[in-house]
């Protein structure tokens, strides 16, 4: 081979600013934290609920905090990304053939939000919520 | 062929991506009602103890909190190396044993109720 190979320089960091299209791809990777910390509340729940009544009231007390309802919200808003983000691919990670065709795309991310919408009511109202 | 570990990790990071995709947002909804004034009747004390003393109630929050716990893992695994950190084997090691700790956790709680 002669002459150098090019080699497009890309930055260790920072290289996500480049491109909105790289700007959506790490905030659906950074979901993992919220996503990550929602799960160390609920395994604070789950100790406080095994050490008896007052220590898992004192958690539910806790819940009503300024700080806990900022903290609810923000994990809200990543988890929603989460959801909408992970569903949006579905038909690129499982692709359904149907005959000689490919299911249409519309079909397989529109089942994902009517069952997250079944199995999101199912679980409010199980849960007493209303 | 090579054996790899690859299927098992990305496996339950797939499970675990569907499952908080299909009920993080509502339960976190679920622990924002108090806040609100609205008290969601599973929360009060002795329905949440039935719940998780049930055998499959046990199943059920061990597998929401092991999936999240592995999939926030691997996930972070990758978004560090997007970030720059190119000490993967490290980050590996840190994250994975991270989300076993917690998993260890919460089997040990659920299992005291």
């Amino acid at each position: 081979m002669t002459g150098k190979p090019y080699v497009r320089e890309v930055p260790r960091f920072g290289w996500f600013f480049r491109q909105p299209r790289y700007m959506r791809y790490m905030a659906r990777e950074v979901t993992c934290i919220f996503i990550g910390a929602y799960a160390v509340v609920l395994l604070v729940a789950l100790k406080r609920l095994s050490e008896g009544r007052q220590a898992y009231e004192a958690f539910l007390q806790a819940l009503t905090s300024p700080a806990s309802v900022i903290f609810h919200l923000v994990v809200l808003a990543f988890a929603l990304y989460h959801t909408t983000s992970w569903f949006n691919v579905t038909p690129k990670a499982m692709p359904i053939q149907a005959g000689e065709d490919f299911l249409p795309g519309w079909v397989i991310v529109g089942a994902h939000y009517a069952a997250w919408l079944l199995v999101s009511v199912a679980l409010l109202v199980l849960a007493g919520a209303f | 062929m090579a054996k790899s570990n690859k299927p098992v990790i990305w496996g339950l990071f797939a499970a675990g991506g569907t499952v908080t995709a299909f009920v993080t947002p509502a339960l976190v909804l679920l622990t924002l009602l108090p806040a609100a004034g609205v008290m969601p009747e599973l929360l009060a004390y002795d329905n949440l103890r039935a719940f998780a003393g049930h055998w499959l109630g046990k199943a059920a929050v061990f597998a929401v909190i092991f999936l999240s716990l592995w999939h926030a893992a691997h996930r972070l695994r990758v978004t560090l190396h997007d970030f720059g950190v190119r000490a993967d084997l490290l980050v590996a090691i840190v994250v994975y044993l991270a989300a076993a700790a917690g998993s260890l956790a919460a089997a040990y709680y659920l299992l005291r109720l």
